[in-house]
């Protein structure tokens, strides 16, 4: 069946984020009081075949440890789901 | 006499510097041959060039989609092998990625494109590349990018300064390390890095940018220069020159 795997790539704590600095200064200039800090990230939306729910989960936690994050630098989390549009396409 | 060295400078789609870098092979009288991404054969190559560019457009993160591509398992055996490599830029950023070098290069921490001379200091000269230069002599060479913002976790850091590996850092034009001199906020200043065995170079620089007294500079020329004598000392480099 087929999953949407939500991926959030996020930059490790303690590694300067220049990108999420730029975006807080920005929000502090339309005067949102308070800001604290920002955190740039990636969304990654990957949409795949897989037999059952283990098998789904095991082949994201791959892409995650071999792709789409480095852990030098990132960590990676995500939310897996049926992927409901194409439920509906296929009934 | 032995033949001149032979040296594979690889292209990624992306890949920019490819074409320098087989225009100064020429000028030192090396055989240069462009390898593509998807072969998988060095062949008698006696180095391997990653010249710096936009692999892959460097989506997801710089090298990470290049470090997959066919011919970097031979640069793996390559470099395992003890054979000459050097990565500038894109290919020092790919070969972090690909694991060869520790570390990765992040956005810049102003989050602009630098594209200047840079004067740096040489930690160490020893090596394949780095024969020729003076341990502690300031040399200068372009760079240009996005993302050379050096970082490795603090063990890994301190692994690589008790050991020697950083051998280039971005400093004054008379030397001096300092914050200011620094143009990407990289983790010491860090221009430069090689690995273990001291085969496989890493740095951000633009070697083959400097090697003709018309655009600048020719401190470049003198790093590149260094190989034909390396090869020369390496008993097993040798062997397979005959």
């Amino acid at each position: 069946m087929r999953w949407l795997a939500e991926v959030h790539v996020r930059l490790r704590p303690g590694i300067a984020d220049p990108e999420g600095q730029t975006i807080a200064g920005g929000l502090r200039s339309l005067g949102f009081a308070g800001i604290e800090e920002v955190r740039a990230g990636k969304l990654l939306r990957v949409t795949f075949d897989a037999a059952d729910r283990a098998s789904a989960e095991a082949a994201v936690a791959a892409m995650c440890s071999r792709l789409l994050a480095n852990p030098v630098m990132e960590t990676a989390d995500w939310e897996l789901s049926a992927d409901q549009a194409a439920v509906g396409v296929q009934s | 006499m032995s033949r001149s060295p032979r040296v594979a400078v690889l292209v990624f789609p992306g890949t920019w510097s490819d074409r320098d870098f087989a225009h100064v092979a020429g000028l030192i009288g090396w055989d240069a041959r462009l390898v593509w991404h998807t072969e998988t054969d060095l062949g008698d190559a006696d180095a391997v060039v990653l010249p710096g560019g936009f692999a892959h457009g460097d989506h997801l993160r710089t090298g990470a989609i290049a470090r997959f591509s066919p011919v970097m398992q031979a640069v793996e055996a390559f470099a395992e092998a003890g054979g000459a490599v050097l990565g500038s830029c894109n290919g020092f950023q790919i070969l972090t990625e690909a694991g060869i070098l520790p570390g990765v290069l992040l956005r810049n921490d102003h989050l602009e494109f630098r594209c200047d001379w840079q004067p740096l200091r040489v930690e160490r000269a020893a090596g394949p590349w780095l024969g020729e230069l003076l341990p502690g002599e300031t040399i200068r060479l372009p760079i240009s990018h996005g993302e050379g913002r050096y970082y490795a976790d603090g063990p890994v850091i301190d692994e690589l300064e008790a050991t020697g590996r950083v051998v280039l850092r971005y400093a004054e034009e008379n030397g001096t390390v300092t914050p200011d001199a620094n143009p990407n906020g990289s983790l010491r200043s860090i221009a430069g890095i090689v690995n273990e065995r001291g085969n496989v170079l890493g740095l951000m620089p633009h070697p083959e940018r400097a090697a003709e007294a018309e655009v600048g500079g020719t401190d470049g020329l003198r790093i590149l220069r260094g190989l034909e004598a390396w090869l020369i000392s390496q008993p097993a480099a040798a062997e397979r020159r005959l």
